[in-house]
């Protein structure tokens, strides 16, 4: 029974793992292929590293990177601090009039088809250059601030919810001891919820690296981000550089991933360590 | 300690010349239908442990964070010290607040923690060090100084929320459920050391309790709350032993309590006629009451008598069977059922160790003399 039952499991498990990354490994793979031809492995001279050079002297591709993520980085900001002053206003101002139109205003453009958002942008910012002259054309200014737009719905959401569940007496007991809102913001509210805004940005920053459609819209001559170029080379045909390509950053995914979970595990073990001490004065103390 | 307890000293809400530290003046506060605090009119003067009573949602914490200033009175002036409150907000007032929670700043030290507030006063650093090494001493914390909030007992936790409300020497010090969060041991130590502090520093204490032995030991006066309102102001004595309403009777300590009507009303004397007790009782004082008015007499069940022969004394004496017993070392509880029905909660000592105690089932009188009786009217 019990053999019967691990059995089944490792058969879900084995199947379940091999649907989510079976795909990204044959990627990783055949970005070492020797062949030409996406599809053909060419057994004789693989494994190579060729393609990888060839990525590293292809200009295109490492400015295309780069514009992405100098975009990302500022979208992440900017989405940040509104995000977090909007989540401030809907957990910590009460009911004021209108509460109800924000939330739901904050919240659309996560449910929002990305190509309504992407037009919307662009008729906004074609209105807006014949009105008053700007944003001048399209470019990176006008990805960023379209980024921003539905970027920032989702810092909303993490920083409310934190919000939420922090003792708000704590920001009482500050003004209490004489601090001034402002200063009770910066002093105390703002230091405990940092691990919010950052986990905040960084998922703002990995929603403007991969997004597609509604950098389409609104993206200039000259202002090609990456996943904007590795979608126009595989219409052109699949080069095996563009696997290299995407393992590069699937690598760099994977390290940050390790990274948060190295950070956590230490968080987590500081927090039993805590406790620990907290129940060795418990017995001291009492 | 003990005998510099207020009720040897001078009592200021005695005195018609002494000016409250803090008025409070027909303050209402409501949260949309919900009134919270109802024409609530109080005023507590310097140097006293002053305890809101009262049970869950009486309002009795709107009454103590509108006093800190995080909400706003709809009706009604707070005055702290002859200083008019409103529109003060919190960083402005001469008060500090300690809170259920405790509060303390998860990402700061214990020192830091008690500094906050002197570094808010911009106190330069060599005073604040000193002034927050010795509140710490005084809340017996020294040498926890660089540990976090988190690396502290519940207790030890209790006492950095002190210092840090404590530091900045507010003349009232207000306290949410101080010893709430404590189990019942470290409770009833924490109790007197709140009191000695208290008493050492010459801090005006409010307290929101809605534990009653907590309020009896901490109070010089307790107000005891009920739906928003005050229903009575006075010493732990005087609330125990001259309750004046049937909420506040059953609220502090446990009372029995019989259903009755006047039938004889003198200035000096009164005699109620209760059918769930089977009989009249007779009260020594006399009771202001419309005429056939119902009135319900309250008595004390440690002031009530158990006999096995009938007592010798004309009133108030009824037969009965025991029917439950609980020993609890120091005391023991009985509930009689008296040939009424009625049941009649006896609390006697267990003054010497004797095994001929009356046990289940067994006939006896209860008595009481005829000043144990509280008659209330409402």
């Amino acid at each position: 029974m019990n053999q019967r039952r691990s059995f089944v499991v490792l058969t879900a498990m084995a199947f379940g793992f091999a649907f989510l990354y079976i795909p990204i490994l044959s990627m990783v793979v055949y970005s070492f292929n020797h062949s030409k031809l996406v599809t053909v492995w060419d057994a004789a001279n693989s494994p190579t590293i060729k393609w990888y050079v060839a990525l590293l002297g292809d200009t295109q591709v490492l400015e295309a990177a780069r514009l992405s993520l100098k975009i990302a980085a500022m979208n992440a900001t900017g989405a940040v601090i509104l995000g977090t002053l909007a989540g401030l206003a809907l957990a910590r101002f009460g009911r004021f009039k209108g509460r109800t139109l924000l939330t739901g205003l904050t919240t659309a453009p996560m449910v929002m088809p990305e190509v309504i958002t992407g037009l919307a942008m662009l008729l906004l910012f074609v209105a807006m250059q014949s009105l008053v002259g700007w944003p001048e054309g399209r470019g990176v200014t006008t990805i960023t601030i379209a980024h921003i737009t539905f970027s920032m719905a989702y810092v909303t959401v993490v920083i409310q919810s934190r919000l939420l569940t922090l003792d708000e007496s704590l920001e009482e007991a500050a003004m209490d001891l004489g601090a001034r809102p402002a200063k009770v913001f910066f002093v105390i509210t703002l230091p405990i919820i940092f691990p919010a805004i950052l986990s905040g940005w960084l998922l703002a920053f990995t929603l403007s690296w991969d997004d597609l459609v509604i950098t389409s819209f609104v993206s200039g001559p000259g202002s090609t981000t990456l996943p904007q170029l590795i979608f126009s080379k595989v219409r052109l045909g699949v080069n095996p550089s563009i696997n290299a390509l995407a393992t590069v950053m699937v690598l760099l995914v994977a390290v940050c991933i390790v990274f948060a979970g190295i950070w956590m595990q230490r968080q987590e073990k500081r927090r039993q360590r805590d406790m620990q001490l907290a129940l060795a004065a418990n017995q001291e103390g009492e | 300690m003990a005998n510099t307890r207020p009720d040897e000293k001078l009592k200021p809400w005695q005195d018609p010349q002494a000016l409250p530290y803090v008025r409070i003046e027909r303050v209402t506060k409501r949260f949309g239908d919900f009134v919270a605090v109802n024409h609530v009119s109080l005023d507590i003067y310097q140097g006293e442990a002053f305890c809101l009573l009262g049970a869950s949602g009486c309002g009795k914490t709107t009454l103590l964070r509108m006093l800190a200033g995080f909400e706003d009175p709809c009706e009604g002036r707070l005055f702290i010290d002859g200083q008019d409150m409103t529109g003060i907000p919190p960083y402005e007032r001469p008060v500090n607040m300690m809170f259920q929670s405790y509060a303390l700043f998860p990402h700061m030290s214990v020192e830091d923690n008690v500094a906050f507030g002197l570094r808010q006063d911009g106190v330069p650093k060599a005073e604040r060090q000193e002034r927050v090494s010795e509140m710490l001493k005084l809340v017996a914390l020294d040498g926890y100084g660089k540990r976090r909030p988190q690396q502290l007992s519940g207790g030890q936790r209790q006492r950095v929320a002190l210092a840090r409300s404590l530091v900045k020497r507010p003349k009232l010090l207000l306290l949410d459920e101080p010893l709430g969060a404590l189990d019942k041991k470290l409770r009833e130590n924490t109790q007197f050391e709140l009191i000695n502090l208290q008493e050492k520093l010459g801090v005006t204490f409010v307290i929101v309790t809605h534990d009653q032995e907590e309020a009896m030991t901490l109070a010089s006066r307790i107000g005891v709350m009920n739906h928003g309102r005050i229903l009575q102001t006075g010493t732990p004595s005087d609330i125990y032993e001259y309750p004046t309403s049937k909420y506040v009777a059953d609220f502090i300590g446990s009372v029995n309590m019989f259903e009755g009507r006047l039938v004889e009303d003198e200035p000096d004397y009164v005699r109620i006629e209760s059918p769930e007790l089977g009989g009249t009782v007779f009260v020594d004082h006399g009771v202001s009451s419309a005429p056939d008015a119902k009135v319900w007499v309250a008595v004390r069940p440690e002031k009530v008598r158990l006999d096995r022969e009938r007592p010798d004394q004309p009133d108030n004496v009824f037969s009965g069977t025991v029917k439950e017993i609980a020993y609890l070392g120091d005391v023991s509880r009985y509930l009689v059922a008296l040939d009424s029905g009625k049941l009649v909660r006896v609390t006697q000592p267990n003054t010497d160790r004797r095994d001929d105690r009356v046990t289940w089932e067994e006939q006896v009188w209860v008595s009481w003399s005829p000043g144990a009786n509280v008659v209330v009217t409402q």
